[in-house]
C-alpha cells in the first residue's frame, strides 16, 4: 500500500544514541514542497488603502476598544486593552483614519463575521510615541517585560495564537524550548526568518529565558533547514554557551507540534490534560520570540508578521511581511496573482490549515501560510464518498498522541461523546496523520473537531442551564418571600382591627359605666336633697288647660314649616 | 437458653441503637436522585412537560409520575442521559409536548409597541424580561431560555421570537454530510 511506504515507524524508548533525541509515537514523512517559497528572502508587502484589524485573534476574550469610529490612530497605536490575562491587545498596522468598527467577514472555518476595526491608510506612515526602554533587559523584573510584552498584544505565533504573556506567568520553568520545527509542508515563514533575522530571535530567546527564569534553552529545528540552523548557531556568542543550544530534530510530521516536540528534546511526556508547565518545560515559536525582541528592544508591537504564501495555485510563491489586517487577496497579488488552475485557498498548512471560501479577508496573527492548491494537488474530488473503516489499523500506527482514531472515529460519527471522551478525544491535536494514512479516506479529523465542538457546546449549555436554574430558584424563593410578607401584613391589620374593635367597645362601656354613675349619682342627691317637683299633681282645671294649649302651641311651631309650604303653594 | 436469648435481644437492641443513631446523624437531606436528575434538564422552565418547572418535572420523574421523554427543550440529548441515569431504555420525545426546536432561539419586545403592562414579566420563569408598571420592558437576551411563557400574557402581540445566531466562540464544527470525504492536499 502507498502510504504505508511513507511510514516511518520509530520504536519508542531509549534516545538515539547518535542524536540524544527521542522519538514520539508514529508521525509521518511527507513531500516537503518547501523548496517553492525557501528560496526567496522576505518582502515586505506593499501598503493597501485599507486594513480590516479583527478585534478576535486568539485564544481568549476580545480586548475593550480604545477608539471610535472617525478617530484618527499612528502606527502601533493601541486600539484595544486586553481585558483578562487570556486577552491581547490589537494595534494600528498604519496611520490613519478609522472608517468603521463593525461585523466583517474575517477568517473562520464557519464564515462568521466577527468584530472588525477597518483602518483607512494615510500613508503616512506616522508612528505613534515609542521609545524602547532605556534599560537593558536584564535589569528589567520578569513583571515589566511581561508587561510590555503584553502591551505589544503577541501572542503564539506558531499557528494557536495563544496569548504569550499568560504562558510567561508559569514558574518553575527548568527548560525553555524555542519551536523552529516548522514540520507541516510548504511552510517557510519560520525557516527565512531564522536564515535572515537570526541574531534578532536570540535576543528574543534571551530575554523570555530571562523573564521565565529557564535553566537551559534549547532552540530546535528541523535537519531540513541546514542553513537556518547554521545562521542560528552564527548568532549564538560564548555568553550563551550552555544556556542557549540548537538542535537539529529529525524531519518528521508532526516534531513541531509542542507535545511532540517536547517529547523528542526531554523523552518526557506532557501530562493528558496537563500543561508543559507541569513538567518544567515552556515552549514559544521562533517568530514569537523575535516579536518580543521588537516589542523589547524597538518598542513595536506585533503589527505584521511574516506569511508564507505558496502552493501550485500561486504564480510567485515566497514570504511576505505583512501588516495585520492586509486583505489575503493583496498578499496573492504581490505574488503574481493565482495561476489559472487554483482550486482552493487554506490558511494554515495542508495538514492542519482551514479553507477559506474566498480572498477578502484580512491576514490575522496566527496566519503563518496561505497555500493556494490546484486539482494535481488534490487526493480526491471533493464530491466523492468515503469508504467504511475496514479496521486496517493504520491510524493508530501514526497517532503522534497515542490514540485509538479508530474508536475515537466510530463514538464520535454516532455522537457516542462520552465515549469518546474516555478514549482521550482532547488528546488529539488534529494533526491530520490518521486521515492522511486512511485507505478508506474518512475525514477523521473533521468527526474529532465535530465531536470536540459538540462537547464544548454541551458544557455551555450546561453552565447556561446552570444559570437559568438559579435565576428560577431565587425567583421562586422571592416570590415565596412576597407572598409570606403580604400574608404577615394581612394578619397585622386583622388583629390591629380586630384590637382596635375590642378597644373601642371598653371605651364605649367606659362612657356607658361613666353615664350611669352620673345618672346614680343625680338620682342619689336628688333622693338625699328631698326635693320634689310641685305642682305636678293637684293641679286645677285651669291649669291644666294652660299646658294643654301650651303643648299644642308647641306642636304647633313643630308643624308650622309644613303649614307654611301648604300656604305658600295654593 | 435463656442466656442465649438474652444475649441475641441485647445485641440485637444494641444493631437497633446503632442504626437509629446512624438514621438520624447521617440523615441525607433532600432527595440525591432528583438533583441528578433536575442537572440533565435544560431549566428553559417552560412546563411544556405539564409540570411547573424542571424541579417539579425531575422530582415527577424520581418518583415514577412522569415519563423521561417529555421534555421537547432537551430532546434527545436529554432523553439519552435521563435514560442513562435512571438505567432505562431511551424513548423517542412525546409528541403531546411539543416538538424539537431545530435552533435556539429567544424573544424581543418590540418597543415601539409595547404597553409596560408587565404581564410578561411576570410571566418569565427565570426574570429575564426587566421593566416597570407603564414604563418599557426589555428582554435579556443571554438570561433567556427561550420558554417562550411571556407570549401567550402580552396583550398587544408585540414579543416576537429570534433566533439565537451563532458567534465565534459558540460555533460548531458540522459532522461530514453523508460521508462526503474532505479533499486532501497530497
Amino acid at each position: 500500500m502507498a502510504a504505508t511506504d511513507k511510514l516511518h515507524l520509530y520504536e519508542d524508548g531509549l534516545p538515539d544514541s547518535a542524536t540524544n533525541l527521542w522519538h514520539f509515537h508514529g508521525g509521518l514523512h511527507l513531500p516537503g514542497h518547501k523548496h517553492l517559497s525557501s528560496e526567496q528572502p522576505i518582502a515586505a508587502c506593499a501598503a493597501v488603502d485599507r486594513y480590516v484589524i479583527p478585534l478576535q485573534q486568539h485564544i481568549g476574550v476580545a480586548g475593550d476598544l480604545l477608539v471610535a469610529k472617525g478617530e484618527r490612530v499612528l502606527k502601533g497605536q493601541m486600539l484595544t486593552r486586553p481585558k483578562t490575562l487570556i486577552s491581547a491587545s490589537v494595534h494600528a498596522p498604519v496611520s490613519g483614519m478609522i472608517e468603521d468598527i463593525g461585523p466583517q467577514p474575517v477568517p473562520h472555518p464557519s464564515g462568521i463575521s466577527g468584530t472588525c476595526i477597518t483602518l483607512l491608510n494615510d500613508y503616512e506612515d506616522e508612528w505613534v510615541e515609542h521609545e524602547p526602554v532605556a534599560e537593558h533587559f536584564t535589569r528589567m523584573s520578569s513583571h515589566q517585560l511581561r508587561g510590555l510584552i503584553q502591551d505589544a498584544g503577541i501572542v503564539g505565533l506558531g499557528g494557536a495564537a495563544f496569548p504569550s504573556a499568560m504562558k510567561e506567568t508559569e514558574i518553575g520553568i527548568d527548560t525553555l524550548i524555542v519551536n523552529g520545527v516548522e514540520c507541516e509542508p510548504y511552510i517557510t515563514c519560520d525557516d527565512r526568518l531564522m536564515r535572515e533575522r537570526a541574531a534578532d530571535i536570540i535576543e528574543g530567546v534571551r530575554i523570555v529565558a530571562h523573564i521565565v527564569k529557564a535553566k537551559t534553552c534549547i532552540i530546535a529545528i528541523e535537519d531540513n533547514k541546514p542553513e537556518a540552523t547554521a545562521a542560528m548557531e552564527a548568532a549564538l556568542n560564548e555568553d550563551d554557551n550552555g544556556l542557549i543550544r540548537v538542535k537539529s530534530v529529525p524531519t518528521l510530521y508532526p516534531s513541531g507540534g509542542e507535545r511532540q516536540l517536547i517529547e523528542v528534546l526531554t523523552g518526557e511526556e506532557v501530562p493528558s490534560n496537563g500543561l508543559p508547565a507541569d513538567i518544567h518545560v515552556l515552549c514559544h515559536n521562533v517568530a514569537t520570540c523575535y516579536a518580543v525582541y521588537r516589542a523589547v528592544f524597538r518598542a513595536e508591537p506585533l503589527i505584521s508578521r511574516i506569511v508564507t504564501i505558496t502552493g501550485h495555485g500561486v504564480a510567485q510563491p515566497r514570504n511576505l511581511e505583512v501588516p495585520i489586517g492586509t486583505p489575503i487577496a493583496a498578499c496573492i497579488e504581490q505574488c503574481g496573482g493565482y495561476s489559472e488552475d487554483a482550486v482552493s485557498l487554506i490558511m494554515g498548512g495542508p495538514m492542519m490549515g482551514i479553507t477559506l471560501d474566498n480572498d477578502r479577508l484580512p491576514i490575522i496573527k496566527a496566519c503563518n501560510c496561505l497555500l493556494v492548491t490546484t486539482a494535481d494537488d488534490l487526493s480526491l474530488p471533493s464530491s466523492e464518498k468515503h469508504m467504511p473503516c475496514i479496521r486496517c489499523g493504520l491510524c493508530v500506527d501514526v497517532c503522534p498522541a497515542k490514540l485509538l482514531p479508530q474508536q475515537l472515529y466510530w463514538h464520535s460519527a454516532s455522537r457516542n461523546l462520552d465515549r469518546a471522551i474516555e478514549y482521550s478525544l482532547f488528546d488529539c491535536i488534529e494533526c491530520g496523520c490518521c486521515a492522511y494514512v486512511c485507505p478508506s479516506k474518512i475525514p477523521l479529523v473533521q468527526y474529532y473537531r465535530f465531536a470536540k465542538s459538540e462537547v464544548w457546546d454541551q458544557e455551555r449549555q450546561r453552565k447556561k442551564a446552570d444559570i437559568a436554574r438559579e435565576r428560577h430558584e431565587h425567583r421562586v424563593a422571592r416570590l415565596e418571600k412576597q407572598q409570606r410578607e403580604r400574608d404577615e401584613r394581612l394578619r397585622k391589620k386583622r388583629d390591629a382591627l380586630k384590637k382596635n374593635k375590642v378597644g373601642r367597645d371598653v371605651e364605649l362601656d367606659k362612657k356607658k359605666a361613666a353615664i350611669a354613675e352620673a345618672l346614680a349619682r343625680v338620682q342619689k342627691k336628688k333622693a338625699d336633697s328631698g326635693i320634689e317637683p310641685k305642682n305636678t299633681e293637684q293641679l286645677t282645671a285651669e291649669q291644666q288647660k294652660k299646658i294643654r294649649e301650651a303643648d299644642l302651641r308647641r306642636s304647633g311651631i313643630k308643624t308650622r314649616p309644613a303649614d307654611n309650604t301648604e300656604q305658600d303653594n295654593p | 437458653m435463656l442466656i442465649v436469648i438474652l444475649t441475641l435481644a441485647v445485641v440485637a437492641a444494641l444493631f437497633g441503637l446503632l442504626l437509629g443513631y446512624s438514621a438520624i446523624r447521617f440523615r441525607v437531606e433532600g432527595d440525591p436522585v432528583v438533583d441528578r436528575i433536575d442537572a440533565l434538564l435544560p431549566q428553559t422552565q417552560c412546563g411544556q412537560c405539564t409540570f411547573a418547572g424542571c424541579r417539579p418535572y425531575a422530582e415527577a420523574i424520581a418518583k415514577g409520575d412522569a415519563d423521561i421523554n417529555q421534555c421537547p427543550p432537551g430532546g434527545e440529548v436529554t432523553i439519552h442521559a435521563l435514560a442513562d441515569l435512571l438505567g432505562v431504555d431511551p424513548k423517542p420525545l412525546n409528541a403531546e409536548h411539543g416538538e424539537v426546536k431545530q435552533e435556539k432561539t429567544v424573544v424581543y419586545i418590540d418597543e415601539q409597541t409595547c404597553i409596560g403592562c408587565t404581564l410578561c414579566i411576570q410571566a418569565c420563569p427565570v426574570d429575564a424580561i426587566l421593566g416597570a408598571a407603564k414604563h418599557m420592558h426589555t428582554v435579556i437576551a443571554s438570561e433567556c431560555t427561550g420558554c417562550n411563557l411571556c407570549i401567550p400574557p402580552c396583550p398587544v402581540d408585540c414579543i416576537h421570537v429570534i433566533p439565537v445566531k451563532p458567534t465565534l466562540n459558540s460555533w460548531k464544527w458540522e459532522p461530514p454530510h453523508g460521508g462526503v470525504a474532505a479533499p486532501r492536499v497530497v
